[in-house]
């Protein structure tokens, strides 16, 4: 495959997929980026995966808080809303 | 920005912590816990110590709930009061290490000597969310975090788990736009190859 000085490649790509996300690349890097993707399906998938990624972290279930701390921690609060009422 | 789906709940909840809901108040507590023990914890030196500074926090937001003024959203305001807690309780014991290393986004490895690739990125199976229930797959990017060194595992917990800006997270952290963002690359990397080695097709 023919690249040109300035195509660039899928492991240069790859290490700028988070400041693509962010939207804190230069409108030239963009465009390079964009052109390398459409022509690169395993990068179009790899942006994909990071998203997807993002999106689980974002979805994490919380645990199951411990009786003893919540009991404490709900004792603090109704202290406070008699203080304050 | 779109936060993490607790986050527009929380601030519906406001009226009713206000309002000495107590029901309210376990659920706000028990979805925050959790994340922000974690937090504490990659500031200080032990789990005890991360304990006292969560509880420390609670207690803060409890005396300050009146005064909340609503300018950032309710979330951003709790672990603005952690992590600053947490920092002046670490700082004897936190070193900041540096920021900048060589490690890539995806190993070497995984491309030839002209940087293309030679084992691409295998497509996440199309169930994982039904396959694995979301109690485990939380679990699993959990244990993929806490595997993570610690100035990313804080960035990657405060934007992508807490929902926190850019902005936000610099402030917090002191750190620059350009040292957040490289944090944020490294982490969100590394959790992405965790993920496709779990859930790539072979």
């Amino acid at each position: 495959m023919f690249l040109r000085p300035r195509d660039l490649v899928c492991q240069q790509a790859v290490e700028l997929v988070t400041d693509y996300i962010e939207g804190a690349l230069s409108r030239a890097d963009r465009r390079r980026f964009e052109s390398h993707l459409a022509g690169c399906p395993h990068c179009t998938e790899y942006l994909e995966q990071m998203r997807v990624t993002i999106q689980l972290s974002g979805r994490i279930e919380p645990d199951e808080l411990p009786l003893e701390m919540r009991d404490e921690l709900v004792a603090l609060y109704r202290q406070w809303h008699a203080d304050a009422g | 920005m779109t936060g993490p789906s607790g986050s527009i709940g929380d601030d519906e909840l406001l009226g009713s912590l206000r309002a000495g809901d107590e029901e309210a108040f376990v659920t706000f507590v028990g979805r925050h816990n959790h994340s922000m023990l974690r937090i504490a914890r990659s500031f200080v030196p032990s789990s005890a110590v991360a304990e006292e500074v969560v509880q420390d926090t609670w207690m803060a937001v409890v005396r300050g709930i009146g005064n909340f003024e609503g300018r950032s959203s309710l979330r951003s305001w709790l672990v603005g009061i952690l992590v600053n807690r947490a920092r002046s309780t670490g700082a004897r014991e936190h070193r900041s290490e540096p920021v900048a290393t060589n490690q890539p986004a995806v190993d070497a490895c995984r491309f030839d000597e002209g940087g293309q690739w030679i084992s691409p990125p295998q497509h996440f199976a199309q169930d994982v969310e039904d396959r694995v229930s979301a109690v485990e797959l939380s679990q699993r990017i959990r244990s993929s975090l806490d595997g993570l060194p610690v100035r990313q595992r804080q960035v990657v917990m405060l934007r992508d788990i807490e929902g926190l800006n850019s902005k936000e997270v610099c402030d917090l952290l002191d750190i620059s736009d350009g040292n957040q963002r490289i944090l944020l690359h490294r982490g969100r990397s590394r959790l992405r190859e965790e993920l496709e080695a779990e859930f790539g097709k072979v």
